[in-house]
Parts: structure tokens; sequence; C-alpha cells
């Protein structure tokens, strides 16, 4: 990254003045009289015409078409209710699960504790979150991991185009999920497992720093070899 | 009782010079010292040095809501719960909340309302927790102070930090951040908590008299005292990420490359 890159990550607190530069004030920014200010704790960034702050921290708040992982807290008669490491549990209705459900055997098919893929379709004002497995690739989860980050650094972990991801994925053979909430899934041999969960906890520790790919990929390197080992 | 009326007379709490028993100025602030993120299970915490106060903050959420009937379908609650340990104070104190501390936790969580953008999050709770686990007056003060940087290291949208700080009368005069022997043996103690970006006050109480024209000064050093508590809050925040980006150099020249 170049020296302009450098320079835009700056530290901003509640309160502070975010300088917008002509740009529109975005997420973690409020407007009072002609001032924009950050009202959050976060890393001042621009995209796509917007300053936005990026938060250091902070729970995961749902949004439609978030892929995440989720886990059944209740189990009710016609429905599930998943918790999506959020402050909003989230029922995914028999009907919107990928099985014939009938009435009262809901859980035949998952029960409390059960890990699952599932897609949020909408979020009202009041924050009531509706979840669907209906889809390819969202589904009940069996073996493997789950390990939580913050929902902040999850962008880090999955990579430009989803390239972090990929290069742990195939230097440890694992195959996995990195939910939007946070919640990664992992699933291989255990020692496999084991050292995809050091880079994700490498990633979540180092996750400002520049030049977190090469480091997180000589750290592989070390315990694999070099690439296609 | 005569004991104590006894020693009134005897201590001086003002010298001829206008330096305090600690040799503080009328407008100068206790030694304060804060530090962000100390707690690794809450969202966001806090701990505070302020003279002989030592304060621990710790927030958790927004959070679901308990018991259910509390929820607000429009809002976010803030509840506080202002703790002081039994070691705390020189006497031992009895465990558990007592008048004044329901007092406290109820005063300091009206006083966050005011700033958290609460409507972000409707039917949540974010719950600080304030432990004093040494008094020397102005405990409040130094938990609201340790409760703002708590918030903002949880990610709480905020509209601004909350600095607070009490001034008072000693020996007839008005004086800023009393100690101990100055709020038993003085004249008044007057805690604010401000919103120092605007001014706005979120926080006003008052033990003992002030004149009108006493109060207006015990403002002013308030006030004047606040902005340098908000810079020490703002520092403590700033520190607790730069120091993930040292670390990271220090990693090795691939972290940082």
């Amino acid at each position: 990254m170049d020296g302009s890159a450098r320079a835009k990550r700056q530290v901003v607190i509640p309160g502070d003045v975010v300088e917008t530069h002509g740009l529109k004030p975005g997420h973690g920014t409020f407007v009072e009289g002609d001032t924009v200010y950050a009202s959050l704790l976060g890393i001042q960034a621009e995209h796509e015409g917007y300053v936005d702050i990026i938060p250091l921290g902070g729970r995961y708040i749902p949004q439609a078409d978030d892929e995440v992982v989720g886990q059944v807290v209740d189990v009710g008669p016609s429905h599930w209710l998943i918790d999506l490491n959020s402050p909003y549990p989230a029922p995914l209705h028999a009907t919107e699960s990928p099985w014939r459900v009938e009435f009262g055997e809901t859980s035949k098919f998952m029960n409390v504790g059960d890990a699952c893929i599932v897609r949020v379709t909408t979020v009202d004002e009041t924050k009531r979150v509706q979840v669907t497995m209906r889809d390819r690739d969202l589904q009940r989860l069996t073996g493997g991991q789950i390990v939580e980050i913050s929902h902040a650094k999850v962008p880090r972990v999955i990579g430009k185009g989803g390239s972090m991801i990929s290069m742990i994925k195939s230097f440890t053979h694992t195959e996995g999920f990195v939910g939007q909430n946070g919640r990664i899934w992992i699933d291989g041999k255990v020692d496999d497992i084991m050292n995809a969960v050091r880079a994700i906890r490498m990633i979540e520790e180092y996750a400002q720093s520049l030049g977190l790919t090469e480091a997180v990929k000589a750290q592989l390197e070390g315990v694999y070899g070099k690439q296609g080992a | 009782m005569e004991d104590i009326e006894h020693i009134e007379k005897e201590i001086q709490l003002v010298d001829a010079n206008g330096r305090r028993r600690d040799g503080r100025r009328l407008d100068e602030l206790r030694p304060i010292k804060v530090e962000a993120g100390v707690l690794k299970r809450a969202d966001g915490s806090a701990y505070v040095e302020w003279g002989g106060n030592r304060v621990l903050a710790a927030v958790y959420g927004p959070r679901e809501a308990h018991p259910r009937h509390l929820q607000d379908p429009s809002r976010a609650l803030v509840q506080c719960r202002y703790n002081m340990a039994p070691f705390s104070v020189s006497d031992r104190k009895r465990p558990g909340p007592d008048r004044r501390s329901v007092e406290i936790s109820k005063v300091v969580s009206e006083a966050f309302t005011a700033v958290v953008f609460t409507e972000q999050f409707p039917r949540t709770s974010v719950d600080i927790f304030i432990e004093v686990l040494q008094a020397d007056a102005g405990t409040r003060c130094a938990g609201i102070t340790a409760a703002a940087v708590a918030l903002a290291d949880a990610g709480i949208p905020m509209r601004d930090l909350v600095a607070s700080v009490a001034s008072g009368k000693i020996a007839g005069q008005v004086a800023l951040d009393l100690d101990k022997e100055e709020d038993n043996f003085g004249d008044a103690d007057c805690p604010m908590a401000v919103v120092p970006r605007t001014g706005e006050i979120v926080l006003l109480q008052m033990d003992g008299h002030l004149t009108e024209s006493e109060f207006d000064q015990a403002m002013r050093y308030s006030m004047d005292a606040a902005k340098r508590i908000y810079e020490m809050q703002k520092d403590a925040l700033r520190r607790r990420y730069a120091v993930t980006a040292l670390e990271a150099e220090a990693a090795g020249p691939g972290v940082t490359a």
C-alpha cells in the first residue's frame, strides 16, 4: 500500500470532527449543523463517495442478505430460534428450511446447540430478523469447529475478493465458511483446523496492520512449507 | 461526634498561600490516569486512577434486554450499576446496593442515555458496570469518566464522550476536585458531567450550599477541568489502538512490510 492509504488510516473517537472532503457522511457518522462527527471509535475510510467510520469493535447487527453462521437456541413446533451472535435472535420458520418438516417434528432436523449457515432475508425497523436456509450452500453444519471473532474483522479474514480465506483453506486443506457475524466454521483434519484457527487469530490480532497477507502466508509456510505442499 | 467537631477546628484545608493539603492550587485536579480496554470478557472496559480513587468500568451490549418487559421497541436501554467494593473505604462497606449507590446508578444511566444513539438498537440494553475498588471522594466522577471510555471501547455509537468532575467549597473558597478530607470537612460538593463538545450538562448534583456566584465559579472550574479530562479520555482510547500497531511491528518485518 502506498503512503496515501496509510495516511487515511486514522483512528477517530466518538465526537471527533470528520473531514469529508466534499463526500457524503456514511456509516458511523452523524451531522449536527454543518459539521460531520464520528459516532464510533474506528478508522476513517472513504468508499464510493461516502466517508465511513470502520468500527474497531461492537456487536454484529444483522443486515438483509448477510450470510451468517447461526446456532439453534430454541425449538418450537414450526420454527427454530437461531442465535446470530447479535442482540437479536432470529426465528427460522420450518417452511424456510431445506426439509419437508411436519408440524411438531422440527427437532428431528435441528436441535438446540446445532449450528447452521443461514441468510438474513429481512430486518425491519424494530430489528425483527427473518432468516432462510432455502438456498444452495445454506445448510446445517456437521463436524468441524466454529471460531468466533469480532464482526468488524470479517473483511480482513476474507481478504480482497476472498484471497485471504482461500489462501488459508488451500494451505491447510480445510473447508470453511466465514459468516458476516464473525463466526467462522472450519472443517478438516484436527491439526489442519488448529493451524487455520491460528492463522485466523493472527489476522484478528493484527487486523489493522499493513502487509497482513504476507505475514499470514509466512506463518502458514512455516508450518506447511512453500505453497503446494 | 465530639471528636469530629474537634478535628474540624484543627484541620486547615487551604493554607495562607492558597495551597491545599496535598499542595494543589484551588483550580488543580488530582493526578489522573485513564486506561482503555483492560478487561477481556467485557465488550468494552476502562480503568481510572484519580488521586486515591481506583475505578473499573465494564460495558456489555447492546444485548437482549432482560427481563423482557423492560424492552423498549423503539430504543435501547442504558442501564448502569455503580458498586463499591467492601474494601474500598476504611471501614468495611456492607456489600450490596444501598440508597446511595442506587441513586448514583440512576443518575449515571440517565447521563449516558443522553449521548448514546439508543434508537439504533431497539429492544436491547447497554449495560454499564462501575466498580469502585478504592474510594477517595469523587468516585462517581471517576466512574463516569471510566464508563465513557468503556462505552467507546465497546464500539457503541455516541454523540460524544462524557467527562465528569466535581467542584466544591472548602474553607470558604471554591475549589476543584475535592479529596476525602476536603469533602468531609468542606462546605459543599458539586459533581457534574458534561458533553465536552457541546457543553451540554448531563449530570449535576450538589451536597451543601453555594451562593450563586460561588456556583458560577465552581461551574467555570468544572467546565475547564472537564476539557482536560476529555483529552485524557481520548488519549487513552488512541493509546489502546496504537498498541496493536506497535505489537505488529515488533512481531517481525513481514507484518508491517
